[in-house]
């Protein structure tokens, strides 16, 4: 059982069950400080390992930059 | 020459100025008044260079997805400068992109300063007035320390300001456009209306833009591409501090008064009949 997921704009796929700190350790890109937004709503770091994604979940993985 | 004495004795007055009067955020306390934009910079050793040239000691940053990112090199790069980090809403159009964005940036650079930017026109990037208020009182109402970056309208400047924003950031001109300060008049009334900080954000394109700020009697000058795409940012950097102390002391030692004719400045009496 896979959960079909969108990350970052693109479609993507996790084990079912999986966490958003599944998430984030597969799709950090090798940052160590990321926000994640999940389905329009801010995911705390706290709630990483308790929050189970779900089909259909719309996530973003963010990072620090540089910027105006 | 006085020369040196004069630039040993330039360094006690700013010190003077800034006790007396300090530029203050949300109870903290800066003694530099050049907030910098990061972006735009070739190399992360071009941004050490910048940001220790302008002495600034607050950084605009940003949030992009993972992917877009490449290492973690920057956030080193301020922490090692010992600068405070403001996280900016760059590219939000609404109200609800821009709340979720600094929450966001909140989680991520652990800080809840934000520099509420929410643009209402892809052309100009200029802000969109109603949804920016929306987001600054969702903002403010959720304890972020809110900056946004708004138009020169001394009014919407006074409803952000009565909202609860720690300061009142508004444009010289369209962002990146480097057109200058297209209406002094209103920033100077802007900077009437309100109480918090005044800092002018967007449109400096050179030092005598980020002075003519100070003179206006803004509080600080955040710039960012008017350094970072110059031909020797390192260098504008370094302009750019001096302008700005340079117009701070200017404002507090009082312009002369604009004449029409000329005032002769030496004196006529005892002058030989020759």
């Amino acid at each position: 059982m896979t959960l079909p997921l969108t990350v970052n704009g693109t479609p993507a796929e996790l084990p079912a069950g999986s966490t958003v700190a599944v998430l984030v350790a597969t799709r950090n890109g090798g940052h160590d400080q990321v926000a994640v937004a999940r389905n329009g709503d801010v995911v705390p770091r706290s709630s990483w390992p308790t929050t189970e994604l779900v089909a259909g979940d719309v996530l973003e993985v963010l990072t620090p930059t540089a910027g105006g | 020459m006085t020369t040196p004495e004069l630039t040993a004795e330039a360094v006690p007055a700013l010190a003077r100025e800034e006790a007396a009067d300090p530029f203050t955020i949300a109870g903290e306390t800066f003694t530099s008044r050049l907030v910098l934009g990061t972006g735009g910079l070739p190399s992360m050793e071009s941004l050490e260079r910048v940001v220790r040239a302008s002495g600034t000691q607050l950084v605009t940053v940003a949030l992009r997805r993972v992917e877009a990112v490449a290492g973690n090199s920057m956030m080193q790069v301020l922490d090692r400068c010992g600068v405070r980090l403001l996280p900016n809403t760059a590219g939000c159009r609404t109200a609800r992109e821009a709340v979720l964005t600094a929450r966001l940036a909140r989680e991520a650079f652990g800080t809840d300063w934000v520099k509420l930017e929410v643009i209402g026109d892809e052309q100009t990037l200029l802000p969109d007035a109603v949804e920016l208020l929306d987001a600054a009182e969702q903002l403010v109402a959720d304890g972020f320390t809110v900056l946004p970056y708004t138009t020169d309208d001394p009014v919407l400047g006074r409803r952000l300001a009565d909202a609860g924003c720690a300061a009142v950031m508004p444009l010289g001109s369209p962002i990146g456009s480097g057109l200058g300060i297209r209406n002094p008049h209103s920033i100077a009334l802007l900077r009437e209306a309100v109480s918090v900080p005044v800092v002018l954000d967007a449109g400096i394109g050179t030092a005598s833009d980020a002075a003519l700020a100070m003179e206006l009697g803004c509080d600080a000058v955040l710039l960012a591409s008017a350094v970072t795409r110059a031909r020797d940012p390192e260098r504008m950097a370094l302009a750019m501090r001096h302008a700005v102390e340079g117009g701070r002391l200017a404002r507090g030692a009082g312009r002369i008064p604009r004449r029409w004719y000329a005032q002769e400045s030496t004196a006529l009496q005892g002058r030989p009949e020759l």
